[in-house]
């Protein structure tokens, strides 16, 4: 190691430094902000120190700096344009993109590392295995990210897609790829068993995320971040580079953790998610509940909801993938507003899972000027039930099913919102269709509980007139 | 076959000091969270500057141009999403709009 080089190798330590606090300074929301901006600053570092040593090292020909430039340049011009002009509901099928194309460079370097050193010397072992790692775990990213994205985006059915034969279909590719990658490695420099890699772990990549139900959406994409972070480490391995392998490390364990982490609070394992085949929540839905417990149901009106809710002290609002779907979140802001300006306690109580993405629901409320500070997670909401006149249950159903707290049902032993416990519930849907779990709900047939059935944002909008006439009466 | 267990070694400790900083991150904040990590995958772009520096053959060349473009797109991408979603969770609590001079109505 020349001095040059360790003079890099410390740039790099600090980068990565930089990396860990940053994220560590996403622990809360008011130093989220500048973590995100140290992390950045750590890139600049750890890419510029990159391009230095790779100009005075290697040199390397023009044409490829040239390629590299304006590569970059249609990259970045496109990413920031994405960045800056998604919605926010829409934000997980961007994150999933980007895990897309991350996933696909780690592949196209780890390619490249092959093919440029078959002229030299044959690879040895300690980069072969990482260069076919990771082309495999790449090439399965960008598809199985670009088959999410689509998912998301409703360009594909949401819904699982299956035939006769599907999971043999997948164990064989699964095998075809396997074989190649053992191959791959273990024979002399043959570029074309490298390709079969690729095209294999392609389709296994969309036949994956196919067959998964657009509900476990949240879970996949978690899934496939954790799954880039490993090729980026493994592109790291595979060209020596330390930055690669801790930021891809770092990825990594983030995304494994939150993917365990959905997986419990939808009361999945992450193996049946990938297996698939579980997640048709579209067809179990058309059970229908059964006659006797439409008989028990309360019905109300916008101007029950809103008298309800100007005698209330303390209301909890629980939005859940309806109120997402149908995009109520600035008439459900402006709802509470009005509420607050009564002196009316009113907090939102968020699950896990709500939303399309972990954590989904609170940008949705933040991009509507809702402060984080009324933004209640679950065990806090929890705690808050108790004293609570009024739950406002908005487009969810699963995740407030008291059931769970039952054996012997598809929710069992799911974390749920206790809106049961509050003294009053009033749920704002369109139907009385089960949730994705398939079941029914009991919550909705309790005695204190009165449905509304409407769109969440048209309800919202009916609920705001009306308590804004009746408190200026 | 000892960069092989220094970088090891540095992938694994890595992965604890991940497991150890996100486990403590508020479901709030896991959106932001992870578009925030999927910009530091971004750092596969420097992975694309060493594969130029190396690449001497057309198809090297092609595999720069799509390195550098997809790693692009993650990194600038990936950190100006974030920031977007993040400014506005640290923006002030805004003002409230109506006085509660009409507290009578309430109760």
């Amino acid at each position: 190691m020349t001095g040059f080089q360790f003079l890099v190798g410390i740039l790099y330590l600090l980068s990565a430094s930089l990396f860990v606090v940053g994220l560590h300074m996403m622990r809360a929301p008011a130093t989220a902000r500048n973590g995100n901006r140290l992390s950045a600053v750590g890139m600049v570092i750890a890419v510029l120190a990159t391009i230095v040593l790779a100009l005075v090292v290697d040199g390397g020909e023009w044409i490829a700096w040239v390629a590299l430039t304006a590569g970059v340049l249609v990259g970045a011009v496109f990413g920031v344009y994405r960045a800056r002009t998604v919605k926010m509901t829409d934000v997980p099928q961007l994150v999933s993109v980007f895990n897309a194309v991350g996933g696909s460079a780690a592949a196209a370097i780890a390619f490249a590392t092959f093919i440029l050193a078959t002229s030299a010397d044959p690879l040895e072992l300690t980069v072969s295995i990482p260069v076919v790692l990771d082309v495999l775990i790449g090439s399965i990213t960008f598809s199985g990210s670009l088959i999410a994205a689509g998912k998301l985006q409703g360009i594909i059915p949401g819904n699982p897609v299956t035939f006769p034969g599907s999971r043999l279909l997948n164990a064989l590719v699964a095998a075809i790829a396997l074989g190649a990658s053992v191959a791959a490695v273990m024979l002399p420099h043959n570029t074309l068993l490298l390709l079969v890699v690729l095209v294999t772990a392609l389709i296994l990549g969309i036949l994956m995320v196919l067959a998964i139900g657009g509900a476990d959406a949240p879970v996949v994409v978690s899934l496939l971040n954790a799954l880039t972070g490993l090729a980026v480490a493994m592109a790291g391995f595979a060209i020596d580079n330390q930055a690669l392998i801790i930021a891809g490390a770092l990825v990594g364990a983030a995304g494994t953790i939150l993917t365990l982490q959905m997986a419990q609070a939808m009361n999945r394992s992450v193996l049946s998610i990938i297996v698939g085949g579980f997640g048709t929540g579209e067809t179990t839905a058309t059970a229908g509940p059964a006659a006797e417990d439409l008989a028990n149901v309360r019905s109300l009106t916008s101007d029950d909801v809103a008298i309800q809710l100007a005698y209330a002290q303390h209301v909890l609002i629980v939005p859940g993938y309806g109120l997402a779907a149908a995009q109520a979140q600035h008439e459900v802001a402006e709802l509470a507003a009005l509420l607050m300006a009564h002196n009316i306690d009113v907090k939102y109580a968020i699950h896990p899972v709500a939303g399309r993405m972990p954590g989904h629901m609170n940008v949705l409320l933040a991009e509507a000027n809702v402060p984080y500070e009324q933004m209640l997670q679950l065990d806090e909401a929890n705690a808050a039930f108790d004293n609570c006149d009024v739950a406002l249950v908005i487009g969810a159903n699963d995740v407030c099913n008291p059931d769970a707290r039952k054996p012997g049902n598809a929710v069992s032993g799911m974390p749920i919102l206790d809106a049961d416990h509050a003294k009053a519930v009033v749920v704002i849907k369109r139907s009385m269709r089960p949730g994705y779990a398939g079941i029914t709900n009991p919550l909705f047939t309790d005695p204190k509980t009165g449905m509304l059935f409407a769109d969440a944002k048209k309800a919202l909008k009916d609920i705001t007139v009306a308590v804004k006439e009746y408190v200026s009466a | 076959m000892e960069t092989l267990y220094s970088n090891l070694a540095i992938f694994v400790l890595a992965l604890l000091v991940g497991v150890e900083v996100i486990g403590k991150i508020p479901s709030t904040l896991h959106t932001p969270m992870m578009s925030g990590s999927n910009a530091i995958h971004g750092v596969v772009i420097a992975g694309a500057v060493v594969t130029a520096s190396l690449a001497d053959s057309p198809t090297g060349y092609i595999l720069t141009f799509i390195a550098g473009a997809f790693a692009a797109a993650n990194v600038f991408g990936g950190y100006v999403v974030t920031d977007r979603i993040l400014k506005m969770f640290t923006r002030p609590t805004p003002p409230k709009t109506v006085d509660t001079t009409t507290t009578e109505d309430a109760s």
